[in-house]
């Protein structure tokens, strides 16, 4: 007995089946989705957003500039009336604009951190992981010799021989950084690298640059997103580290963690010097940590 | 006749671990002592320029008129003898001299503070994994998260400014010999961030382990929840948190030079932050040094540590 639909109910299936308007889901809009359901992480993600406008225009709203010295008013207590809103240091400099200034050398070692490291082990990472073999082996020999050094202290070497400056902080930040991200990206690579589709990219004669280029490197992309997300604050941490010991940025730049040095000595007397460098400090790891493990969620559901 | 197999695949997994160790160190040597030599300037040339005289007799002294290679051959000798060189800052001070005086310090107080870290870490995971999503959970889990955003630099402060100024309990600093009130702070400050970590990492393991069939099979059997805690659950969970082990030693080591700046103790750290302050090169290549093989010694023992609990290890 054979089935034969008659042609109307054929066409109410066709007519049903456009009145559902079915879209591609992409991978990037299903992890906007699950993202934006994180509360928590998109409530950072907005707190990231308003610190990050602060520090950038922030500096510009005060009337004081950063390194100005206010004679008549040294180690002052938050006063609007002559707009020191977060009052002044030992020296009578803005703490508002300082602070501000101070972040802003936190974001961008943070973000040119997290960049470093996204380019070097991704390379570092695909070429190991996709070559493999000896020099698969090799490569991971010296990361493993790499990742065994306590970096902190070899940074602190670096400035007592070069001295202390901005680029040396650069430097040392994307030399420690990729080390782990290299190897992730490893890890997934090796994994992709057994798949049927870039089989089929060999087979049809792809170079294996051309293979990492346009298979490898898109799919490894949201590990990496997620994970660079996650080193920020740890590039932060890093810089904060090295300027509150005072190996950081000089005078009269500033960092967060210079200004929490300057606010732990004078605590008992002032003690809005180091509350409001240290709550935005901690505020913003706190956000991007929550950001990180939001991200982490949203693209990869099942590793919960 | 199994048992012998399995040590002496433990013995060559352990032998072959150090051997990775002993590059690795001198790998370090020698990136230290090059990134040294690359350094513009003499630790001579300060604010007074020495006649040449003198100059070329201090060089001569300190060997610094030979070729590189043997420069740094005679480094490697010393060292070897285990013997760092003089201080070029503290000029009547070895760099072993200034070692004597301030590692035992942090030995001490570093070791407490892993110690503390460690066992309480892992009590406090255990125990938040155990009394899953009760409020207890929740409020160890909340603390544990402002453990790992609150770095030591934040925390030393504001631990001074709590219990020293305000509450007037704990002094604000000073070493005293190692008195235990004035070890509470600076120990509280090292290991409260990698307590959280750990903490958090425990719980997660823990719950793991306490989902799988044979803890079902043995409450199955009724054997009570302290000896299954004790006897089966515990062992399998640690695994993540010994290979987290590494990390956060050096991570403490690490705090340490912050703390001992706060609290004003009389150890390495003080030295390392002076030294790079000072730049007194030998006095902080020594420090790297030391500090490196504790490390690359430490990462070692860890690794046999992981593989003695989960001997599969030793086959990969």
């Amino acid at each position: 007995m054979t089935v034969t639909p008659d042609a109307d109910k054929k066409a109410a299936v066709q007519n049903f089946a456009q009145g559902l308007d079915i879209e591609g889901r992409s991978l990037w809009v299903d992890v906007r989705a699950r993202f934006l359901r994180n509360r928590a992480a998109v409530t950072s993600l907005i707190m990231l957003a308003i610190i990050g406008v602060l520090v950038i225009v922030g500096p510009m709203l005060s009337p004081h500039e950063f390194d100005a010295i206010n004679w008549g008013y040294m180690t002052g207590a938050p006063n609007w009336e002559n707009s020191h809103w977060f009052g002044t240091d030992t020296l009578g400099r803005d703490l508002f604009v300082r602070t501000l200034m101070g972040g802003r050398i936190s974001f961008m070692v943070g973000i040119m951190g997290a960049l470093v490291a996204v380019l070097i082990g991704t390379l570092y990472g695909t070429t190991s992981g996709y070559v493999g073999g000896r020099l698969d082996s090799f490569m991971m020999r010296i990361l493993e010799i790499l990742q065994s050094f306590p970096f902190m202290f070899l940074v602190i070497l670096m400035v007592t021989l070069f001295g202390r400056s901005i680029m040396l902080i650069f430097i040392a930040i994307g030399a420690v950084s990729w080390l782990d991200m290299a190897r992730i990206v490893r890890g997934q690579t090796i994994s992709l690298k057994g798949r049927e589709f870039i089989e089929a990219a060999r087979v049809s004669g792809t170079r294996p640059f051309a293979i990492i280029k346009r298979h490898i490197i898109p799919n490894v992309l949201g590990i990496v997103v997620v994970y660079a997300s996650l080193l920020v604050p740890g590039m932060i941490l890093f810089e904060s580290f090295l300027s509150f010991l005072g190996l950081g940025v000089q005078e009269p730049m500033t960092s967060w963690g210079a200004l929490v040095n300057e606010g732990a000595q004078s605590m008992e007397v002032a003690v809005w010097q180091l509350a409001f460098p240290a709550a935005f400090l901690v505020i913003t790891l706190f956000c991007f940590n929550y950001v990180g493990d939001g991200l982490r969620d949203a693209l990869d559901p099942k590793d919960r | 006749m199994v048992q012998y197999g399995e040590n002496q695949n433990m013995l060559k997994f352990i032998i072959k671990r150090l051997a990775v160790a002993v590059p690795t160190l001198l790998v370090l040597i020698t990136i230290s002592f090059f990134l040294m030599q690359a350094a513009p300037g003499s630790p001579f040339t300060g604010e007074q320029n020495l006649p040449p005289e003198i100059l070329k007799n201090i060089e001569a002294k300190y060997n610094l008129d030979k070729p590189l290679w043997q420069q740094y051959l005679y480094y490697l000798r010393d060292l070897s003898k285990g013997d760092l060189g003089p201080s070029f800052k503290y000029r009547d001070y070895t760099v072993n001299d200034l070692l004597e005086q301030s590692f035992p310090v942090s030995l001490k107080i570093g070791a407490v503070a892993f110690i503390v870290t460690v066992v309480l870490g892992i009590s406090i995971g255990t125990f938040a994994a155990l009394k899953q999503n009760t409020f207890l959970d929740y409020f160890v889990m909340a603390l544990a998260m402002a453990g790992i955003v609150l770095p030591s630099f934040v925390i030393a402060p504001l631990l001074v400014l709590v219990f020293s100024i305000m509450l007037q309990w704990l002094p604000a600093g000073g070493w005293n010999g190692g008195r235990w009130e004035f070890m509470v702070l600076p120990v509280a400050a090292m290991a409260i961030m990698y307590m959280a970590s750990i903490a958090r990492i425990q719980r997660g393991s823990m719950i793991e382990v306490l989902n799988s069939d044979y803890i079902r099979t043995a409450r199955a059997k009724g054997l009570p929840w302290r000896v299954i805690i004790m006897r089966h659950a515990l062992r399998p969970s640690l695994l993540p948190v010994i290979s987290y082990l590494g990390p956060a030693f050096v991570g403490i080591i690490t705090g340490s030079v912050v703390v001992e700046t706060v609290f004003g103790l009389p150890g390495i750290g003080q030295h390392f932050v002076n030294g790079a302050l000072n730049r007194d090169y030998s006095l902080v290549l020594g420090l790297t040094i030391i500090i490196g093989a504790l490390t690359i010694l430490f990462n070692a023992v860890v690794d046999i540590l992981y593989a003695v609990i989960d001997p599969t290890i030793c086959y990969q």
